[in-house]
């Protein structure tokens, strides 16, 4: 696995054509690894996200967002 | 993303799907009746009493409930639920807790626990669900009728295809006297979706 439990992670800006799994809302933004699931159709990482680094200055407070991301969606932070 | 622009897709997709099938069907690897046979044995077994027993079992057995924080697939074959024809899915339970409370979604599509669940209500699949509950989740408990503490920190779990999530609610107060049997009707599908309390 390329990344660790608690590593800080930062998603790929793409704009694919066709099929994504990484949700659009979800894209350049910074989170924090939080589970590993290794050797699914690609190594597999549950990122959690605060909600004010998806949305920005009004999101609401006390809230993160988590999401089940592969490995190749994901860079170091 | 507009609602035609949906239906394009979803007919293109289901267009794949047919020709797909008859291709397998004409290299003599699949037939119809064992597609329709395997999705009626899933449904069958896809059943909201699987996810009730998977609670109650939780709330009166702190190890079983680690065990179903820990990997949720093989704590739940403890039980007898088997979800081998389910695989390579990964279940995945989260725990309410005063501090914290739990809700699921699929933005993407409307990936949902059916094995635990069974089918998922008509509004799992709408689109102002999936697009609001990850912007506001307490607008959106709200319009259920539920409102957290604001100290309450909210967690939105956005699920795909690999991974699917279970809500393990709160023991409501006053039940310490009740059996595991009596626990798992208590527990209900909203709450394990995360938009009720139990």
């Amino acid at each position: 696995m390329r990344f660790s439990e608690g590593a800080r992670v930062r998603t790929i800006f793409e704009n694919p054509v066709g099929h994504t799994r990484l949700p659009a809302y979800l894209h350049g933004r910074e989170g924090r690894i939080e589970r590993l699931h290794p050797g699914l159709r690609q190594n597999l990482y549950t990122v959690v996200f605060a909600a004010g680094d998806v949305w920005g200055e009004d999101a609401p407070d006390n809230v993160s967002i988590s999401a089940d991301l592969y490995e190749s969606y994901l860079n170091p932070a | 993303m507009s609602h035609e622009h949906d239906h394009e897709k979803s007919g293109a997709a289901s267009h794949r799907v047919t020709h797909l099938i008859e291709a397998l069907e004409r290299g003599g690897i699949l037939t119809r009746e064992k597609i329709d046979s395997t999705v009626e044995d899933f449904l069958a077994k896809a059943v909201p009493h699987n996810g009730k027993r998977a609670i109650a079992r939780a709330w009166v057995d702190p190890a079983f409930k680690q065990r179903l924080l820990d990997n949720a697939n093989i704590a739940v074959a403890e039980l007898g639920i088997d979800l081998s024809h389910w695989s390579p899915v990964v279940l995945r339970a989260v725990e309410n807790t005063p501090e914290r409370h739990n809700v699921i979604v699929c933005t993407l599509c409307s990936c949902y626990p059916i094995a635990l669940l069974g089918p998922s209500p008509a509004w799992y699949k709408s689109e102002a669900y999936r697009s609001q509950v990850v912007r506001d989740p307490r607008g959106v408990l709200a319009e259920f009728g539920f409102r957290p503490a604001e100290s309450v920190r909210i967690d939105v779990w956005d699920s795909t295809a690999d991974v699917r999530y279970l809500v393990i609610p709160m023991r409501p107060r006053g039940t310490e006297d009740l059996s595991e049997e009596r626990l798992a009707e208590l527990v209900t599908r909203d709450g394990m979706i995360g938009t009720a309390p139990i």
